[in-house]
């Protein structure tokens, strides 16, 4: 009966997969290339096909790139429907329906949610609508930042000093643009990489010219008369004056749509199990709905089972495989998604590396080079494991502790290494802050019991 | 033609700077920066670089007559999402 509706949906069956970006198009692929012949739908709010988005705070600030050409290259012809533009507005999960803003409805026998994360704007509305106030999450965003910095504005102010707001500073350096970051944490990269790397992020910024402030919220935003921001007044009284404030506090999970369809989805993403199912509220895993990329909370046998939420590139293609894989096999061909978690950046000309996970971690060694001279592997341990490793110029070194992440190698680290510095020997604390306390959107961010029964719980960054 | 970069796989070793100069740039030591809509005068050299990476980072279409197998891109990027 099971395998007879398992070849029936292979050759007829309806999918339909909300999301058209990273996530949804890689699935769509892996769908037909594992031989889906049925009817494949695939729908975006964005009136864009699937592109890409990290070389839009890279290549494309740095002129190499325009912001409207980033469209990803397809693997194989997909065949689908394309509903581009419009955005799902509702599921229904006894009918099977996802219901759409122009009052469509599509049926699906398997659905597949790709809708990722956005960016989280800046609270105060009024302020947030100042001409000059931008955020960073789309090719329309991106497309409108770079013209407001080719216009050569005064001061850029970054608020919030994570990934994509170092990565924006860094570019406004490279154009010579003057830039103040203000960070409410003690250093940039604090909630993903820890204190003690943050630190060496922190001495990046300046060294390049950055006017960097921590320890600080912005408490306004001050416009002139005709709605142009002039101002950014900070909780230390301080008045800094920009035209352009980049708002980069993290993301919200495009979650909304799905409130009241009895989906286990909210602010943290949808839960689903190893195998990409989702959960419902109620917490039984459902068998017809999967979930992938920036959206998805997952659990990973390596990290102690935790839910992750990984907004990296290569989890949403690695999870979007495994999804699409198992919505159209049996049972027990079905794989889990227990990708290593890896992740990259690049600022101030420094390529910046991790895999595992290293807000786990409560310790930190530095196993080769050296964080003074901005080339160095960091490798973080929890409870006398190697859980995490981080690298600034030192790429060779990753794949050799990914591997030492897998085995659970033990921490601190013994073998001797080709480049490891005698002041390098012992490790120290990572330094990463409270975890219940909010930070600037982490890109992992760890929910659920950990083996320890420490309970890790997120809010979301209020500021 | 469309390319993308998978630059958790990425090395940085550079072979793709080479060989397309004005698709691919090293930025600093270690980083590349690349144009993911390379135009159509590069072609030839872009299916060098794509043949050229030793970790077979580099997806890229519209390359079908000049490497890669047809009808599946460069069909070379490995599906780990590493
Ligand atoms: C500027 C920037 C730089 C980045 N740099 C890096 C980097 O260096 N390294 C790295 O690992 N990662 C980076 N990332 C993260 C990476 O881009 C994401 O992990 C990836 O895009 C996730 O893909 P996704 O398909 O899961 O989600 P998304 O790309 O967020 O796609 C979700 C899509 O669904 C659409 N959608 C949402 N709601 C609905 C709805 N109700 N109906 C229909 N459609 C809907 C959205 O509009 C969007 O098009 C960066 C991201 C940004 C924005
Ligand atoms: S050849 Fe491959 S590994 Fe080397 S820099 Fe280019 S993409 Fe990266």
């Amino acid at each position: 009966m099971a395998a007879d509706y398992m070849d029936w949906l292979r050759r007829e069956g309806r999918i339909v997969i909300v999301g058209a970006s990273l996530a949804g198009l890689r699935a769509a692929e892996t769908l037909r290339a594992e031989g889906f012949a049925g009817e494949l739908t695939l729908i975006g709010d964005e009136p864009y096909e699937p592109y890409d988005r990290p070389p839009l705070s890279k290549s494309v600030l740095l002129g190499m790139a325009s912001p409207h050409r980033t469209e990803l290259p397809h693997r194989l012809d997909i065949d689908a429907k394309w509903r581009l533009g419009v955005p799902a507005t509702g599921l229904d999960l006894t009918a099977k329906r996802v219901k759409l803003a122009d009052g469509d409805e599509v049926q699906y026998d398997r659905l597949l949610i790709a809708t990722g994360v956005r960016a989280r704007p800046w609270p105060k509305e009024d302020e947030a609508r100042l001409t000059g106030v931008c955020v960073l999450r789309t090719r329309d965003d991106a497309a409108d930042l770079y013209q407001r910095l080719k216009a050569g504005p005064r001061r850029v102010f970054v608020i919030g000093a994570g990934f994509a707001g170092s990565e924006i500073a860094s570019a406004c350096r490279e154009m010579g643009i003057p830039v103040t970051v203000a960070e409410r944490a003690g250093a940039p990269l604090v909630g993903a990489l820890g204190g003690v790397i943050g630190a060496v992020a922190a001495d990046l910024q300046t060294e390049h010219g950055v006017d960097l402030r921590t320890h600080v919220t912005v408490t306004s935003l001050e416009g002139d008369s005709v709605g142009r921001v002039r101002a950014v007044h900070l909780s230390d009284e301080s008045v800094v004056e920009a035209d352009v404030v980049v708002v980069s506090l993290g993301s919200q999970r495009n979650t909304e749509w799905l409130t009241g369809s009895g989906l286990g989805a909210g602010p943290r993403g949808i839960a689903c199990d190893a195998g990409c199912r989702a959960f419902d509220f109620r917490g039984i895993v459902t068998d017809d709905v999967f979930v992938a990329g920036d959206v998805a909370r997952s659990p990973h046998a390596l990290f102690g089972y935790q839910f992750l939420s990984l907004e990296h590139w290569g989890n949403a293609v690695a999870q979007a495989e495994t999804a699409a894989h198992n919505m159209i096999c049996r049972g027990a061909d079905r794989r889990p998604h227990l990708w290593m978690p890896a992740f990259w950046s690049s600022m101030f000309g420094v390529n910046i590396k991790s895999v595992g996970v290293p807000p786990m971690g409560d310790q930190l060694m530095i196993t080769q080079g050296s964080p003074a001279e901005r080339r160095f592997v960091g490798v973080y341990g929890y409870q006398g494991r190697v859980i995490a490793a981080v690298s600034f110029d030192n790429t060779r070194w990753l794949e050799f502790y990914a591997r030492q992440i897998e085995r659970g190698a033990p921490f601190p680290v013994e073998y001797p290494t080709v480049d490891r510095r005698p002041e390098n020997r012992q490790p120290v604390a990572a330094d990463f802050p409270d975890p219940s306390l909010p930070t600037h959107g982490p890109t992992v961010t760890l929910s659920g019991y950990s083996p320890a029964d420490q309970q890790l719980v997120f809010h979301p960054a209020r500021h | 033609m469309r390319l993308v970069v998978d630059l958790n796989k990425c090395q940085g070793y550079a072979q793709c700077a080479f060989l397309a100069p004005d698709v691919f740039a090293l930025h600093g030591e270690e980083s590349l920066v690349y144009n993911p809509n390379a135009p159509e005068e590069q072609r030839e050299r872009l299916a060098r670089a794509v043949a050229a990476c030793p970790v077979q980072a580099i997806l890229a279409d519209g390359l079908d007559d000049l490497a890669g197998e047809p009808g599946s891109g460069s069909g070379r990027e490995a599906s780990d999402g590493r």
